[in-house]
């Protein structure tokens, strides 16, 4: 028998710290595969957030820095002009890269900084026990807007794709989900293509991944799936924002 | 013969931190620093360097951070409220150990305060540059000539050490013109084996973090920086002494402010009255010992700065218990030699 | 012919393989506990597996290996 599905090289043996049936645990290993199969673990750096994810320096077996809260892709951009021979990517959650991260997150984009950056929307802030995210949906109950979010108070949610791929900067932007096998299929897709991207020189690539948080959206893992489908797709569609090579400006 | 050449500070700063090898400076511009910014982005091209501006101050620190933890020699610089948006990623890196230079062209506060000089940020550049139990070196030149000889040695020292270190100086500082001579000094830059420069599979992955779940792991971590603290407390102070041998007063002022104490101490002398002048070059490490052994047989000591009174906290703890005099200006204003002098001729008369 | 295998000591039991599957022949073991203190994820009928490796590709844990 020839193995068909197996844990990445690039991964490390450290057992992730997630909640059962959260997908930051998917999207790690869909940029493992990434590393592995370009074959550039060897000279890729990674940069952690700050969040639930914050401990993704001990995940993955590349080089990682971790970073102040919403400062990754300004970080990734010191890592990448002092080494441009180096693959530079930064990994973050809704809070970090669309909250106190806006400014590092439009600049680097808008100077097309050749780096690779995934965004992981969960809608919530998971790490500090689910309080309103900058991607929270109108409505939507968390600690912090526990009568649910009222836009005439709390705002608007930011579509962070929608909002990069006005950017002259950005050569890619691409918005995936994780909530199904054909979803994971075509977002291990588009986060090969951000990594190959920079590989090519070609800039700034994100890819937005629609993500969960069973445990501060009360749900089972398995419903929060549902959760995403019913009420994060609508109001953050998937699909490529920008593909400037492919020549796709807008969607 | 290395030539002479007449230099505002600032532009002597950027010039000997080029020459001491620094290709990566991150900037954001601020009043009165801007010249070293407008002096990177016009040479750092020409030696196949990067000055890139970054969004905001933040930001730049952490392209610093970025830049330090790849393994190259970086460096931003600011000015007083931009260094406050800077303590953030200053923590970090050193809670990372990272080496890398921050300069500090003081100016009036708090807030916007104003653009003329200032020495009001000691206790935010000696006590907290950010949140943490940690240290910067901190280097207080007082002519354009040691600007340029101290952007070596806070580099060597940086890494050396593996923490973040400062020059700070103010605007006077930064204005002024002077005549320099750069150092003939052949950049030492040391190998750093825990770089987050790819491992091309030679190793195992570095990481390079600041975070540490389990409080014995971060006291453990926080007291082995102690420690190295402890090493440079012991053999990194300088300082500078000015007819403090014999002196009845002492005076004790570093940066700008020294160069003026040091006028009014030769003026004082030709009136008859002892006075000497000691200048820590190192704020941290604090020159504690030289200043105790210089005070040892004085009649009164005198601290002066361009604040409402900063380091004379420091003095009077390395005096301990002796009576420590304060006279200081603020908000930009320059003390003038007259004024220094009339402070000293008034402890002579008590 | 093919087979699944989870690795018991980083399964959470999150059931997302339980619901991915297009042959209904994983199920979370209610007989026992992991480590961790969870039900850790189990094929009730191996002969059945058809070795797409869907449940593993659903698992955020990498805890699942399919061999074909």
């Amino acid at each position: 028998m020839a193995t068909v599905f197996q844990k990445p090289s690039t991964l490390t043996d450290a057992k992730l710290h997630y909640c059962p049936g959260c997908t930051h645990g998917i999207i790690h290993r869909l940029v493992a595969e990434a590393i592995e199969s370009l074959g550039i673990d060897g000279i890729t750096v990674g940069v952690a957030p700050v969040g639930c994810s914050v401990m993704a320096y001990d995940y993955f077996t590349c080089d990682m820095v971790q970073a102040p809260h919403g400062r990754a892709p300004a970080v990734a951009t010191g890592l990448k002009r002092a080494r441009p021979e180096n693959i530079v990517f930064t990994y973050q959650g809704d809070g970090d890269l669309a909250a106190i991260g806006t400014a590092e997150t439009v600049h680097s984009a808008t100077r097309g900084e050749n780096i690779t950056i995934i965004f992981v929307n969960n809608a919530i802030y998971g790490m500090t026990g689910g309080q309103m995210a900058p991607t929270t949906l109108p409505g939507q109950v968390t600690q912090t807007t526990p009568y649910g979010r009222d836009t005439s108070i709390a705002g608007f949610p930011v579509r962070v794709c929608e909002m990069l791929s006005t950017l002259d900067g950005v050569e890619y932007a691409e918005r995936v989900s994780v909530d199904t096998v054909p979803n994971i299929n075509n977002a291990a897709r588009a986060i090969k293509k951000a990594f190959q991207n920079q590989i090519d020189k070609k800039g700034f690539s994100i890819v937005e991944v629609v993500s969960t948080c069973p445990t501060n959206w009360g749900l089972t893992p398995v419903e929060a799936l549902g959760w995403l489908r019913e009420n994060m797709l609508p109001y953050y569609p998937l699909g490529v924002y920008k593909d400037r090579s492919a020549g796709k400006e807008t969607k | 013969m290395a030539e002479r050449i007449l230099m505002k500070g600032n532009e002597a700063l950027a010039e000997a931190a080029i020459r001491a090898g620094c290709r990566h400076f991150f900037g954001y511009p601020i009043t009165p620093q801007t010249e070293i910014s407008a002096y990177m982005a016009k040479k750092m091209p020409k030696v196949g360097g990067l000055y890139l501006q970054a969004e905001s101050e933040v930001a730049a620190i952490n392209m610093v951070l970025g830049a330090a933890s790849a393994g190259v020699r970086t460096m931003t610089s600011s000015s007083s409220p931009g260094i406050s948006l800077k303590t953030e990623g200053i923590s970090y890196i050193a809670g990372s150990d990272l080496p890398c230079v921050i300069i500090d062209i003081q100016r009036g506060g708090p807030g916007l305060g104003g653009i003329q000089p200032s020495q009001a940020d000691y206790w935010q550049a000696t006590k907290a540059t950010g949140h943490g139990d940690f240290q910067l070196l901190v280097f207080a030149p007082s002519t354009v000539q040691e600007m340029a000889n101290t952007v070596f040695d806070a580099f060597e020292l940086a890494e050396k050490y593996r923490m973040p270190a400062m020059i700070f100086a103010d605007g006077m500082l930064g204005q002024m013109m002077e005549p320099v001579t750069f150092p003939e000094r052949e950049p030492e830059i040391s190998e750093k084996p825990w770089a987050a420069d790819g491992h091309k599979g030679q190793r195992t992955h570095n990481i390079i973090n600041s975070l540490y779940l389990q409080p014995q792991d971060l006291e453990r971590l926080v007291r082995e920086r102690f420690e190295r603290y402890d090493v440079i407390k012991k053999t990194e102070v300088r300082y500078d002494e000015f007819m403090t041998e014999d002196a009845d007063i002492l005076l004790v002022a570093y940066g700008a402010t020294a160069r003026i104490v040091k006028s009014a101490v030769v003026e004082a002398r030709s009136k008859g009255i002892k006075a000497g002048l000691l200048r820590p070059i190192t704020l941290w490490p604090f020159p504690s010992e030289a200043i105790a052994a210089a005070a040892a047989n004085t009649k009164a000591i005198l601290c002066v700065e361009m604040s409402m009174g900063q380091m004379v906290d420091d003095v009077r703890l390395a005096v301990g218990g002796k009576q420590v005099d304060f006279f200081g200006r603020t908000g930009g204003i320059i003390p003038t030699p007259a004024e220094v002098l009339a402070q000293i001729e008034e402890l002579a008369r008590r | 012919m093919a087979k699944m295998t989870v690795d018991e000591s980083v399964c959470k039991g999150c059931g997302l393989c339980v619901e991915v599957c297009p042959k209904k022949i994983v199920t979370l073991d209610q007989s026992h506990l992991n480590a961790k203190g969870y039900h850790p994820a189990s094929v009730t009928d191996q002969a059945l597996c058809i070795g797409c490796a869907m449940c593993a590709k659903m698992c955020p844990d990498c805890a699942i290996t399919v061999e074909r």
